[in-house]
């Protein structure tokens, strides 16, 4: 599994992992009935988020980081991914296997056709074709294809759905609308641990989606370390030259642009997995936009980078959205009355409706002073630490390639 | 450097680790869910002294507006349930269950998320306020499509969802829910109010035309007008959709004037209704004569945010609304409550304020007559109840679809405000018996409520 991989790499695939299986405890650092209880994040939905949204990121970095094509279209992917697999839950069965790999399929045949139009062109001309095809899926799947995607609404599972394999093998529940399920497990299984005041949620969806999440990342740290891999560098840094060399770069980018678009429909059909509806705002440009921001954020072409990213930017606008006048208030309650309200104001513009605010300001510090993302910033704490701890010592040779 | 030897212990001694947690993880799956259903007894069960609400309104977005109105009320509402402030409608409503000593004993808090209009952040939101913050039941809403995909998920997940602004009919329709309760009217009773009183206004012999909003609520409240105008005797010479969020309407509105139509219907809502009306009468289409008869405007669904936003474009222009604070002038309860939301705000409420208030009072004392906060209990105790006294005179939620039935207000467009907040004024009142439909009314036909599912 790790031949072909150097040392700082397994390291952090075993680091990747590890986080990512105990991520219900780590997640939860705050009693239940604390204040901060605020802050905890190990709940099943934000917890399956982020590794839906990381693998989507990931996904997105294997075309921007290596390639630096720019596609303001991934959404796209993620919804088509999301339609396909909620269709194979209304006409084949409740399991999520089949859903998850049609979300794939019907991912990669749509970025495929995409891609092959938008890649004829490069910079801005292509980022531009990629927004106006995902604008315009999310304007069909809005009213035009409302048959399919049943509109605004979103496309749901009913209790009259066909589910043609379900009522074959005679499990199919005929009161109550399904869940999707693992053979037999149900996504939104739950089982709740208390512990010194802190509710541990281990739930079966969050593990189904963790297990494809490493999956993934593998993939990607594979594919970041083959000459495949080089040769879509080699598109980043010089084109032309690549092309006087004799090479075409076209099946390169090409394909790198199909892996992406997969890796969008599975994050697509692992939401709808989790939740079994699918909505057109999932395709619109913000969402599009989103995951740019996430993998600029975290560090653009680093294998950590984008899941970094991808978890604070979903972080913020779950927890951070949250948090209105009334708690604001209990903050400040020890604080005299005038005080109080002062900082309740000053701060709520910051909070609550104001998330946005708060990720741009964020968003644009991190830019300014680490261009390299949050990856650049744990990087250079690390070599502080490094060279506090190894202060006195000889110097720490530094071997890290930027590739965490 | 390393040795390869090195690098394999080191592996060794992590993977001991991966395997550790392997197992301590799979001894978590394996524990089945047993674990949880034995702690409760349904989803959230509240077991200290305190109950949790979840207010999930736009706070972002093109109805943002509403969601801050929706949001002020809910705080409101939570206020008279605990006994504080003057107590509002629960001093007129006909229930005397409630006794200001929050529900059930137990003091309510809430928790507020932000919906930005959108199905899946609104679902996230609610997801969230269940499996984080313990929510016993979800409200808000001021979309139909969040509305109806929040509906679903609180189906699924075992929590009462109070739906706030959602008009279509899809929400008691094909889309209905066991767990998921409406008070707002819908498209088919604006039509079967603004149908009769459009052809007594304007006559029997008049020729529509339809600016819709290209999306699910915009075509049931479409199909919902063309219905009852057509019954009127009048005709439909076009019906065209508009995208979500145009802004210039203008290449929309110039073909009207030649289609031969002398009626405009927008069955438009938010922002998209302020521009469509605003741009509509700077065009002049009302000045204009058209088969010998004055050209009029018709806006199906109003509301007093809106309003503000047309300003002095709403000028006599027929619509319906659910509920307006001029009410207050021959009804008790309405007074009420645009005396404790005056007070406490500084402005009237606006419909939106007033559903989401009258639908956590709804929950709050379903909840204290059925003695449980068991789902299944507070379904059976709102089934078909029957109340008054909350500002829309005798109210009953239908059994059969979780729909409220109740009189419609017709409203026109007010000629002479008196202040920022008269803009509109109330017409006429159509009797409930005049907007009643069966439930497998074709406009509602296709949907099944489900059982009703305690969660776990």
């Amino acid at each position: 599994m790790f031949k072909g991989l150097d040392r700082n790499d397994i390291r952090l695939m075993l680091v990747v992992a590890l986080v990512t299986l105990a991520a219900p405890l780590i997640l939860n650092p705050f009693p239940a009935d604390s204040a901060w209880a605020q802050f905890n994040a190990g709940y099943p939905d934000l917890m399956q988020r982020f590794v839906i949204y990381g693998i989507f990121a990931i996904g997105f970095n294997i075309l921007f980081g290596l390639t630096g094509y720019l596609s303001f279209g991934h959404a796209a992917f993620l919804g088509v991914g999301s339609y396909a697999a909620v269709w194979m839950f209304k006409l084949l069965s409740m399991n999520v296997v089949p859903a998850v790999l049609a979300a794939m399929a019907i991912a990669g045949l749509f970025s495929l056709a995409i891609g092959w139009i938008s890649l004829r062109r490069t910079g801005i001309y292509f980022s531009i074709l990629t927004l106006a095809f995902a604008q315009m899926s999310y304007n069909l799947a809005y009213s035009v294809l409302t048959p399919i995607t049943n509109g605004e609404t979103g496309l749901q599972i009913s209790i009259n759905d066909p589910r043609v394999l379900d009522r074959a093998f005679g499990t199919a529940a005929s009161d109550s609308v399904p869940y999707p399920d693992f053979f037999g497990l149900q996504m939104n299984d739950t089982a709740s641990f208390e512990f010194f005041g802190r509710v541990f949620q281990f739930s079966v969806g969050y593990y189904f989606a963790a297990m494809l999440f490493l999956a993934a990342f593998y993939l990607a740290l594979r594919l970041f370390r083959s000459p495949f891999g080089l040769m879509l560098r080699g598109v980043k840094t010089n084109q032309s030259r690549l092309e006087y060399t004799g090479i075409n770069p076209r099946p390169y980018t090409l394909a790198a642009f199909v892996i992406s678009g997969v890796y969008a429909g599975l994050a697509g059909g692992l939401l709808a997995a989790m939740d079994p509806l699918a909505g057109a705002e999932r395709m619109q440009w913000t969402a599009s936009g989103e995951v740019v921001l996430m993998t600029i954020l975290g560090g653009v072409g680093t294998l950590l980078g984008p899941v970094l990213g991808a978890g604070f930017i979903k972080y913020f606008e779950n927890i951070l959205s949250k948090i209105n006048d009334q708690i604001l208030h209990q903050w400040f309650a020890f604080l005299p009355d005038g005080m109080e309200d002062f900082m309740v104001t000053l701060v709520s513009p910051f909070v609550g409706k104001g998330w946005h605010l708060t990720l741009g300001v964020l968003f644009m510090l991190v830019v300014i002073f680490l261009p390299g993302g949050l990856v650049e910033g744990f990087q250079r704490i690390g070599r502080l630490l490094a060279r506090l701890v190894g202060r006195g010592r000889k110097p720490v040779s530094d071997d890290d390639k930027g590739g965490a | 450097m390393d040795t390869r030897e090195d690098i394999m212990t080191k592996l060794h001694l992590t993977r001991r680790g991966v395997i550790k947690a392997g197992a301590a993880t799979g001894a978590g799956l394996a524990m089945p869910t047993i674990f949880v259903k034995g702690a409760a007894a349904y989803t959230n069960e509240p077991k200290g002294s305190e109950v949790v609400f979840g207010f999930n309104v736009p706070q972002t977005g093109a109805y943002a507006d509403e969601g801050a109105d929706e949001l002020r009320a809910y705080k409101l509402a939570v206020e008279h349930i605990n006994g504080e402030g003057d107590g509002g409608m629960l001093n007129t409503f006909s229930s005397k269950a409630l006794k200001g000593n929050g529900v059930l004993g137990k003091k309510v808090t809430y928790v507020t998320g932000d919906t930005q209009t959108k199905s899946d952040a609104a679902r996230a939101s609610a997801r969230s306020m269940i499996e984080k913050d313990g929510a016993i039941m979800i409200t808000g809403g001021s979309s139909s499509g969040v509305a109806i995909a929040v509906q679903s998920l609180c189906q699924e997940a075992g929590v009462i969802f109070m739906a706030a602004l959602t008009h279509s009919n899809d929400t008691t329709g094909k889309d209905k829910k066991k767990h998921g309760f409406r008070h707002f009217f819908n498209a088919y009773m604006s039509g079967a109010a603004l149908g009769p009183v459009l052809a007594e206004a304007y006559g029997k012999d008049r020729r529509a035309y339809h600016l819709t909003a290209d999306y699910t609520w915009g075509y049931t409240q479409e199909a919902s007008m063309k219905y009852f105008t057509e019954k009127e005797g009048w005709e439909t010479v076009a019906t065209v959709r508009t995208p979500l969020g145009a802004g210039d309407f203008s290449s929309y509105i110039a073909p009207v004037l030649n289609s031969g139509a002398d009626v405009l219907i927008l069955n438009h809502y938010g922002r998209d209704m302020v521009n469509s009306l605003t741009q509509a009468v700077q065009f002049g289409l009302r000045d204009k004569i058209v088969n010998g008869k004055q050209f009029e405007i018709v806006v199906p669904l109003y509301s007093r945010l809106m309003a503000q936003g047309a300003g002095d474009a709403v000028k006599g222009i027929f619509g319906s609304q659910n509920w307006n604070w001029q009410l207050q002038k021959d009804d008790a309860a309405s007074r009420a409550f645009v005396k404790s939301f005056g007070e406490k705000y500084g402005f009237p409420p606006s419909q939106a304020a007033h559903v989401a208030y009258v639908q956590t009072i709804l929950y709050a004392d379903a909840v204290e007559r059925a003695g449980s906060f068991h789902p299944c209990a507070v379904i059976e105790a709102l089934e078909g109840y029957k109340f008054d006294g909350l500002g829309n005179g005798p109210v009953e939620y239908r059994a059969a679809d979780h729909q409220c039935f109740k009189d419609v207000l017709v409203v026109r467009g007010n000629e002479n405000p008196t202040s920022q907040y008269d803009l509109l004024e109330v017409y006429a009142k159509t009797p409930r018996a005049k907007v009643e439909y069966a439930p497998d009314n074709e406009f509602f036909a296709g949907g099944a409520l489900g059982e009703c599912n305690p969660g776990k």
